[in-house]
């Protein structure tokens, strides 16, 4: 489920966990909208997602264009193997410009 | 449906698939020139690499796709079709077949198929690399019309040799199901993915996101050797929501300027994507998007009319298009008439027939007994109605013997290469219907049979030239019905047997007395004995001498007899006739003292009364005048050993089998009975005369009589009292 951690400085963390599919788009996108419209810089970390679809994966870019739009900095972490493999698949690692961790051990 | 019934589906429709290819290989070798036939084949490799790669089996995947690559070089003419090539062919369909079959045992492919998956491969591919060798002749060989198009535009070609994909899902891609990642994973598996570019453009920000719709793009580029078919068959599922354009390789500029055209999206990112996809380079971009310029400045026509111009699509390739897409149609609703049950299912609906058919026969019985009228007319429409039911659910049982006799082209083909001869196989009578059970277990037989014939039916090319036939040996195979049993025939054009040495051999064999006087036929059934092979040289197809006792074994286990008409030097004809079903039957009830007895309806002529006259004789002689004709008759009285009082009348029921007839002396009629044979256990097997038991409405059991059996007993006897009164 996703978490809300301490916020400061206008900064923000936020997991997903679990499934990053269709059954959860609709929940996710009402999770991940308020926390764009409350911090200016986003920290989303993908590390417990268990599996990514093509709802998923629109999402993120979705939540990414509003951050680029809205000249925020959101930011995805951890991301975990499902989540790497579909970045991989659709060549998606330069649009989002995060860095990825390849250990999966020191995710955050 | 789940996965695990979803991969039965493929498997059984895999096999159909390998059948059909099979004949269609079979057919080719005759008519090279058919597009259809090679369509055929080639869809049906297409379907099953497909199908497989659903359920990701990589194994017939692979193999598959190189069988399939071949296939679409004859298709598009590149390669000539030859023996040898069918014959690799139908063993790359018998590999196919293999793994399949590995798939549905669930198990890996053993060490041996892989080997052979191995073999085949690099023998196929041979085919492949020979095409790329003389791609000069290959391209003298395409049809005149489509030279002028390539020479005009071979100019504007891009130059990479990657296929373009272009892909845009529609909005409810999502809610139907479908996951757009999985088609490009799909692809990945059948080729490989150069370079994807999501179109993440129209994705709108998340404030305005709907998260179950889909607003997702791709440009794919995509290196394969498949053809357009099977990369737009990836797509099946989704292309009535999707926009999907797949450009070939070396596609034509001005193609990829319809496509900036026609994608929503910003034009520039579009060709910054081609360029990224590789598909362009950029210069080939800059002279797009001055096409594009130019094109925008003149008039706007339909698109039809500038691509007909321009000479990209011709009017009879369109209306082609359009012909091919309703046959589709059309073969799609005649498919979807037909109903796949499992045949454990039938199998008890024919049981439950069954038992209502005496239930209702002991209703009739009853009814008759109460004397209530109306009760009577109704157990009677019950009855009428029970009968209706009882045929038509054995009608589902019935399927045509043409499949199997269509097997036969193949094991003739093979054996006929095997022996270096040339023998042509004859089918008909494949519409005949059978009994499923029936058409199951006659493939041995047959296969044994059509072996025989082949090697020592008919002889070498030379010895038929020298005795004035045709170099070409023929092989026939033809069905018909005939009073309640299916005939099979077949017969060749062959030596036929020979009646001294099979003699001659018998006694060798101690099978018959020297001094025996055997009739023709008797002679000629000989060769069904256990351990007799007339065959001079032992080949490894026949003439061990096992296998003509077993074949008959097999037919009398179906209630069937076997029966050879040969003609020295002219050709040997085996006619196996067997019963339509095993389950139920007409029946004919007769009576003799307190027992009743059964008699298939379909095989009784006549009844007639036994006259006094005749009754006086029987003890000088079994046979009586039928009209003029001499009629053999049996007692069952006496046969069966039936101890009461005789009856003041007797009756004949006159049976005919083949083309022999016979009479059963009873002692009273009591008309048609449907039956449901309860096969007898296996003590009673032996029991001469009695071909199973089935209750009667009154509960009482009756015996079903053998008749073929009878009427070869009688004959036999007859024959023998003519022989020793001559």
């Amino acid at each position: 489920m996703p978490n809300q951690k301490t916020p400061k400085d206008g900064s923000a963390h936020f997991a997903i966990e679990g499934e990053l599919t269709i059954y959860r788009a609709a929940e996710l996108r009402d999770a991940i909208l308020p926390q764009i419209n409350q911090a200016d810089v986003l920290e989303i970390d993908l590390s417990q997602v268990t599996e990514i679809d093509s709802a998923g994966l629109q999402l993120l870019v979705s939540a990414k264009l509003e951050a680029m739009i809205r000249d925020k900095q959101l930011h995805f972490t951890g991301h975990s193997e499902p989540v790497l493999e579909v970045f991989d698949l659709c060549d998606l690692g330069g649009f989002f410009g995060d860095q990825v961790v390849i250990a999966p051990h020191t995710a955050h | 449906m789940n996965l695990d019934e979803a991969l039965k589906t493929f498997i059984i429709e895999s096999r159909e698939l390998l059948e059909q290819m099979e004949e269609a290989l079979l057919h080719i070798e005759r008519a090279q020139d058919d597009p259809e036939i090679i369509n055929a084949i080639f869809r049906a490799a297409h379907t099953i690499k497909g199908s497989a790669g659903l359920f990701g089996l990589e194994y017939i995947v692979a193999f598959t796709h190189v069988a399939e690559s071949v296939l679409d070089r004859v298709r598009s003419a590149e390669l000539q079709i030859g023996a040898d090539l069918v014959a690799l062919l139908l063993f790359s369909r018998d590999h196919i077949g293999t793994l399949v079959n590995h798939a549905d045992t669930g198990e890996d492919p053993s060490e041996a198929s892989n080997v052979r998956s191995r073999e085949l491969i690099t023998r196929l591919n041979a085919y492949l690399g020979h095409k790329a060798e003389v791609p000069a002749t290959a391209k003298n060989g395409m049809p005149a019309e489509l030279e002028p198009h390539l020479e005009r535009s071979s100019a504007e070609h891009v130059e990479t040799d990657n296929w373009h994909i272009s892909l845009r899902f529609g909005r409810d891609v999502l809610r139907n199901g479908m996951d757009p990642l999985s088609f490009i994973r799909y692809l990945g598996t059948f080729g490989t993915l150069v370079n994807v570019v999501t179109v993440v453009e129209t994705v709108p920000p998340i404030s305005q996101l709907d998260a179950e719709s889909c607003h997702l793009g791709f440009e794919i580029s995509f290196q394969t050797s498949v053809d357009k078919a099977m990369i737009e068959g990836a797509f099946d599922f989704v292309r009535d929501d999707c926009q999907i354009r797949i450009m070939p390789p070396h596609s034509k500029i001005s193609e990829y300027v319809q496509v900036i055209r026609d994608l929503p999206g910003k034009e520039m990112r579009l060709g910054e994507i081609l360029v990224q996809c590789g598909t362009l380079t950029a210069a080939e971009l800059e002279q797009t998007l001055r096409q594009q310029a130019q094109s925008e400045a003149q008039d706007k026509r339909p698109i039809g009319e500038v691509l007909l111009e321009q000479h990209i699509v011709r009017p009879e390739v369109v209306a082609a298009a359009l012909d091919k897409q309703k046959q589709v149609k059309d073969q799609k609703t005649a498919e979807s008439s037909l109903i796949r049950v499992d045949a454990e299912k039938l199998d008890q609906l024919i049981n439950l027939v069954g038992e209502l058919t005496i239930a209702s026969a002991g209703t009739a019985l009853i009814a008759q007994r109460a004397g209530i009228t109306e009760l009577q007319e109704a157990a009677s429409t019950l009855s009428r109605l029970v009968e209706k039911v009882r045929d038509s659910a054995l009608t589902l049982r019935m399927v045509q013997i043409g499949g199997t006799f269509s097997r036969f082209q193949r094991v003739v083909r093979d054996v006929s290469r095997e022996l270096g001869k040339d023998i042509e196989l004859v089918i008909s009578g494949g519409e005949t219907e059978l009994d499923k059970t029936v058409v199951e277990k006659i493939g041995d037989p047959l296969t044994h049979l059509v072996r025989n014939s082949m090697d020592h039916g008919i002889e070498p090319a030379e010895v038929r030239l020298a005795q004035g036939k045709p170099a070409k040996g023929t092989l026939r195979l033809n069905a018909y019905h005939d009073s309640g049993s299916i005939v099979i025939e077949v017969s060749d054009d062959g030596g036929g047997l020979k009646k001294d040495k099979i003699l001659r051999k018998a006694i060798e064999r101690g099978l018959v007395q020297p001094d025996a006087n055997l009739s023709d036929k008797e002679i000629f059934n000989l060769i069904f004995e256990a351990g007799f092979s007339t065959a001079d040289v032992v080949s490894n197809l026949s003439g061990r001498g096992v296998g003509m006792d077993v074949v008959r074994r097999n037919i009398s286990a179906l209630r069937g007899s076997i029966d050879l008409d040969s003609e020295e030097g002219k050709g040997t004809t085996i006619s196996i006739r067997l019963p339509l079903t095993l389950a139920i039957i007409d029946g004919f009830l007769v009576g003799v003292g307190k027992s009743s007895f059964v008699v298939p309806l379909d095989l009784v002529v006549e009844c007639i009364e036994l006259s006094d006259e005749d009754r006086r004789a029987a003890n000088e002689r079994n046979y009586l005048s039928l009209r003029g004709q001499v009629l053999p008759y049996l007692r069952l009285r006496d046969m069966f050993d039936v101890k009461c009082a005789p009856v003041r009348r007797e009756n004949v029921v006159v049976v005919q089998y083949g083309n022999a007839r016979a009479g059963l002396v009873v002692d009273s009629l009591q008309g048609e009975f449907q039956t449901v044979i309860k096969p007898l256990s296996r003590i009673f097997s032996h029991i001469n005369g009695i071909g199973g038991s089935t209750i009667l409405g009154s509960g009482e059991v009756a015996l079903i009589l053998d008749v073929p059996r009878l009427v070869q007993q009688v004959g036999s006897q007859a024959e023998k009292s003519c022989l020793e009164a001559a």
